[in-house]
């Protein structure tokens, strides 16, 4: 079926060029999430349709290829752990669950607000991994017929 | 006041589709409405006449003060949980749906109730 | 324009929008129809001052409406006509919530005038959160510092979802093999 090969040539070539802007958009939303609108869940959606614009792009055999998709499932779990062991590395710190132990720093610097930024990478890479694996595991089930993976 | 009414009729057409539709597909999308409908209800809630956005920037706060009146961001903080939760209620009721209909072929939940097993 | 009336316009078109979705026979109408009532909802939170949950409201709907009609396309399903029963239960069931409608006019007075909330929590936070957090964005602060075990809780929710929707959608291959191996044995 003409679905795998992905679409025409001009399409291809368009992709190729603005998906890596998509991918830069979405992490500068989920690094400056303590200063503008935005965070961790906004940016995760930006990364998982920049993820899906490659596929459609492309065709899904090539994005088999290409990434591994027991690597993402693997990276999504393991950001939710990461997320807890953050938590009780807060409670080791003094305080309580998820405290922030870091130094605070100055006001609207981009390295400041001690654990901020980094639960929002977290929450952004485990958002975008898991969103594109269940579009992924979609595709599969529609084009070989009868849902056999 | 007649804002709230509105949300709340937005609410009630929400529920008159889980009621009387026979087709699974537009039971999921009844429940999408009523998702939608309670989080704007809530945000209603939170809004203060002539306020700005509850972000501090340069031109707005004072020694990490904020000068002006501003909206009130707790309610805020909770309905953007429930946004998120939302999408993964509706994945999950989608798959289950392809797995009903590859079963039974049909959409129709007057005929998956008669047939058993 | 003061908001109000922006917003009265807006929910007026989404319940227009809605009562469409419902009632169209063709699938596709009908899911497109519901991106309508979801684009009403985030152009309201700009109205209302939220720019990160229009953000997130955005895109989390652009979203399910790639899954909606991913999964339900090309499907042709037919419907039998309705008996008399059901007909009769449906002026029921809409004289039922008319009715709720109208008897609850008088509890909608009860609440603040729109636009004039309390604000005894957040009066602390607006004052605090700068100082003790160091973030500038006060929304930020709350879910991630001062109320971060929520945050943890939805983190947990979002994870079992998706594992309930993948285990669904890999569920036949095992069912399928088992099924294949006892006809072998017979």
């Amino acid at each position: 079926m003409k679905q795998n090969e992905g679409m025409t040539l001009i399409v291809k070539t368009v992709t190729r060029v603005s998906v890596w802007l998509i991918f830069l958009y979405g992490i500068y939303i989920i690094l400056h999430g303590h200063l503008t609108p935005g965070g961790g869940f906004a940016g995760g959606v930006v990364l998982a349709l920049g993820f899906l614009n490659i596929m459609l792009a492309y065709g899904r055999k090539y994005v088999e290829g290409w990434l591994n998709i027991k690597l993402m499932k693997d990276i999504e779990s393991s950001m939710a752990t990461l997320f807890l062991a953050l938590g009780i590395l807060g409670m080791s710190f003094g305080g309580g669950l998820l405290a922030n132990f870091l130094s605070k720093g100055e006001l609207f610097r981009l390295l400041s607000s001690g654990t901020i930024p980094i639960l929002n990478i977290l929450i952004g890479t485990k958002v975008s991994m898991a969103l594109f694996v269940v579009i992924y595991s979609l595709a599969v089930l529609h084009i070989v017929k009868g849902g056999e993976k | 006041m007649t804002v709230y009414l509105l949300c709340f009729a937005l609410l009630l057409v929400g529920v008159y589709g889980v009621l009387t539709k026979r087709d699974l597909i537009k039971i999921i999308l009844s429940l999408g409405i009523m998702g939608y409908a309670t989080n704007l209800m809530i945000i209603l809630f939170a809004y203060k006449n002539g306020a700005i956005y509850a972000i501090l920037t340069k031109a707005n706060s004072l020694n990490g003060k904020p000068t002006g009146p501003m909206v009130d961001p707790l309610p805020q903080a909770l309905i953007l949980t429930s946004i998120v939760i939302e999408l993964g209620i509706t994945a999950m009721l989608v798959a289950m749906s392809i797995r009903l209909y590859e079963k039974y072929k049909t959409f129709d939940i007057t005929k998956i109730r008669r047939l058993s097993g | 324009m003061p908001v109000e009336t922006w917003l009265i316009f807006i929910l007026s078109f989404m319940i227009v929008g809605s009562i469409t979705a419902l009632e169209l026979k063709d699938l596709l109408s009908s899911i497109i129809s519901i991106g309508v009532v979801g684009l009403g909802v985030s152009i309201s939170f700009l109205f209302l001052q939220a720019p990160d949950l229009a953000i997130v409201q955005f895109l989390f709907e652009i979203f399910a409406l790639i899954i909606l009609i991913r999964a339900f396309m090309r499907r042709d399903y037919h419907l039998k006509e309705p008996s008399r029963s059901h007909k009769f239960l449906v002026i029921i069931s809409i004289l039922t919530l008319v009715s709720i409608f109208v008897l609850s006019i008088n509890i909608f007075k009860l609440l603040p005038p729109f636009g004039q909330p309390l604000m005894e929590t957040s009066k602390y936070y607006l004052d605090n959160a700068a100082r003790e957090t160091g973030a500038a964005n006060i929304v930020t602060a709350i879910i991630l510092d001062y109320r971060a075990y929520d945050t943890l809780g939805e983190v947990t929710v979002l994870f079992t979802a998706i594992l309930g929707a993948l285990t669904i959608l890999h569920m036949k291959r095992h069912a399928k093999s088992a099924s294949e191996d006892s006809n072998e044995t017979k």
